[in-house]
């Protein structure tokens, strides 16, 4: 029976499907690679390529090599080193606030409370929205002389935006605003996947709230947590759109605005190809950690 | 040591009730039973007295202490799951420790260290106490969830099912040990569980349990010859009890047509019956009243386990190994008179408990 079985698959499988391997092949594959080359391989090889050059796409003068200069020039510059730093700051603010009131939220809702899917669905929603949208009515909600913001904290005409010290936490709260739900979202797939008996086993040995939390819960949502931390630093890392539409500050300078400076308004082509590969380079190396600790917790 | 008490105890999930006016005592230092098929009320009886479920009405006393509204910390039990439960990430140390840790206890290093080293040997597990959990097998982490039962030094060792999960021979001997273990410790032991054999083997006494009513707490002995029920007389005893529809008249047994002698003075009366016999109480001889088939044959080495066809009614019969019979064959059967009981076909009640 099994033999008969084999004999007859390839051509069962073929006409059970309509498509031959070679079709699906053309239809799906080729196609899919075909759009990556296009639209990422090449773009990829020609900025590195432009990174050794001093192109400028605002002119037609051809590109001349110059060797690691863009990169040598950018290394050496200060101000470049400012926009990491306040960068470092931002995902460093941006993503613990994320991951606590995630994880917080995660932890009030992992439980049985009425209309618990409404209530998810509406937290989830800020993720949802554009963030060029969230931008511009943060903008609004922000206003010193009518935002809603200074009206219910009763801060009078403070200045959320234009203080050089306030303006990057105030560009991570609507960071954090936005994207603490997709820590919510993953830390309570986390914390739903927690034995109940475990919990069970913690109250009837006596262990305090505190201890269970840090005994059972955390190593087991660890895991998932960590991912959760992957993505957002990679996401936070590259912050544009609501950065730049909220404030001008020089001290809200995100590498991600610096760069889109340098390569659209000062059209520093070259320069800004080199400036890009750094800022990968940095973001492949901060993940590469992370996914070690990742699999660090797992194996535990 | 303690003394655990159901008094009319009444649980209900949504509409069903897991249990129902349930009255029960266990006695110090007793190994009790409570035996009962899936969704028989078991588990929640259990998680009653550990505090995990709050029954609707009645109370659980622990020592003559109604603990209703205490929580399952303050219970000072322990709970042993058919799941393990370890803690993750921690050695096996780490688990045995974890009950002596919190807050509260304030337990000394020097006397958390004698506990733990007392538990790993009592249990075996002393090489295994800096391994992870993670990387144990099955029978292994149901020995140190046992021992952090046995740290705690409680006053109630309640177990679910611990056995369940593990396979046969594993289960044989972490059965002995149990009851090695509580033989040492002199503790009150609760011990749930679907398995007849372990029901028997392990238990001072059993209570059975069905669909949330108490039917039948007795020592395995009482259990097994004077069964309450049919109920009971089937869920106990592997193969099990023999149930034969007939009636009585005078010191005879009336079934399909045959007639069986029966003990002076048996209950009965002249209604419907239901004759109960175990298959060791089965005869097979030549001019025994009794005609059936043999259906199968069941080889167990010292004995064999015949299979019997008695017009419509399936039988059992134990018989010495060295008995010959083939499948298919007409054999002669009868019973020993004085292990025979009577039970109301209607009700199904045993009519020797008036």
């Amino acid at each position: 029976m099994a033999d008969v079985m084999t004999r007859l698959e390839p051509d069962t499988r073929a006409v059970a499907r309509g498509l031959s391997d070679m079709t699906i092949r053309n239809l799906f594959i080729i196609p899919t690679i075909a759009f990556l080359i296009i639209f990422n391989v090449f773009p990829l090889l020609y900025s590195l390529w432009q990174s050794f050059t001093d192109f400028r796409a605002s002119t037609t003068a051809p590109a001349n090599w110059i060797g690691l200069a863009n990169y040598r020039d950018l290394l050496g510059d200060e101000f470049i080193w400012r926009n990491f730093t306040i960068t470092a700051k931002y995902v460093l603010i941006s993503v613990s606030g994320q991951v606590v009131v995630g994880f917080g939220l995660a932890m009030l809702l992992n439980r049985a409370i009425p209309m618990k899917g409404l209530i998810t669905t509406l937290l989830l929603l800020p993720m949802m929205l554009s963030m060029a949208v969230v931008g511009l009515f943060w903008k609004l909600l922000y206003d010193p002389s009518f935002g809603i913001i200074n009206y219910f904290l009763g801060l009078g005409k403070f200045e959320w935006l234009a203080d050089p010290q306030v303006a990057l936490f105030a560009v991570a709260i609507v960071d954090i605003w936005m994207w603490s739900p997709f820590v919510m979202l993953l830390s309570l797939a986390g914390l739903s996947a927690v034995p109940k008996h475990l919990y069970e086993a913690a109250e009837i040995d006596r262990a305090s709230s505190l201890y269970t939390f840090f005994r059972i819960t955390l190593p087991l949502v660890a895991p998932i947590l960590m991912i959760a931390i992957i993505f957002r630093t990679m996401e936070a890392f590259k912050t544009f759109d609501h950065a730049y539409i909220l404030s001008s500050q020089p001290t809200t300078e995100l590498i991600a605005i610096r760069l889109y400076k340098m390569a659209f308004l000062e059209w520093q082509t070259g320069m800004s190809s080199a400036f890009a590969y750094i800022v990968l380079i940095m973001v492949v190396a901060i993940t590469n950690i992370y996914v070690k600790y990742l699999n660090r917790a797992k194996a535990r | 040591m303690a003394r655990v008490e159901f008094k009319n105890v009444t649980k209900r999930f949504g509409g069903t009730r897991a249990l129902k006016d349930l009255t029960l005592t266990v006695e110090d230092g007793e190994f009790f039973v409570l035996l009962g098929r899936t969704g028989a009320g078991k588990t929640t009886a259990l998680r009653s007295i550990a505090g995990l479920e709050k029954p609707e009405e009645g109370s659980v006393l622990i020592d003559g202490v109604d603990v209703g509204d205490w929580t399952a910390a303050e219970r000072d039990v322990a709970l042993v799951l058919q799941q393990y439960s370890l803690y993750p990430r921690l050695t096996v140390r780490g688990n045995l420790e974890f009950p002596l840790r919190p807050k509260g206890r304030r337990m000394s290093e020097d006397e958390i260290a004698r506990r733990v080293e007392r538990a790993a040997n009592t249990l075996q597990i002393t090489h295994l106490l800096d391994r992870k959990v993670e990387r144990l097998s099955g029978g292994e982490m149901q020995r140190v969830s046992i021992g952090r039962a046995i740290v705690r030094e409680p006053r109630v060792f309640l177990m679910d099912e611990p056995l369940s999960a593990l396979d046969a021979k594993l289960r044989e001997s972490l059965r002995v040990e149990l009851k090695a273990l509580h033989h040492e410790l002199g503790a009150t032991f609760l011990f749930v569980t679907h398995d007849q054999v372990e029901a028997m083997s392990m238990g001072d006494k059993i209570g059975v349990l069905r669909s949330g009513r108490l039917v039948q707490v007795g020592t395995p002995s009482d259990i097994y010859e004077r069964p309450a029920n049919t109920f009971v007389a089937r869920s106990v005893g592997s193969p099990p009890m023999n149930l034969i529809e007939g009636t009585l008249s005078g010191s005879a047994a009336n079934l399909n047509g045959i007639s069986l002698p029966v003990a002076i003075g048996m209950a009965g009366g002249a209604g419907p019956l239901t004759f109960g016999v175990r298959p060791e109480a089965m005869v097979l001889e030549q001019g025994a009243p009794g005609e059936a088939r043999v259906f199968d044959i069941e080889d167990q080495g010292v004995i064999k386990i015949l299979s019997l066809d008695f017009g419509e009614t399936r039988l059992h019969a134990t018989v010495p190994a060295g008995t010959h019979v083939k499948r298919d064959e007409i054999v002669r059967f009868g019973w020993k008179p004085e292990k025979v009981l009577t039970f109301d076909r209607n009700t199904g009640r045993n009519l020797a408990f008036a």
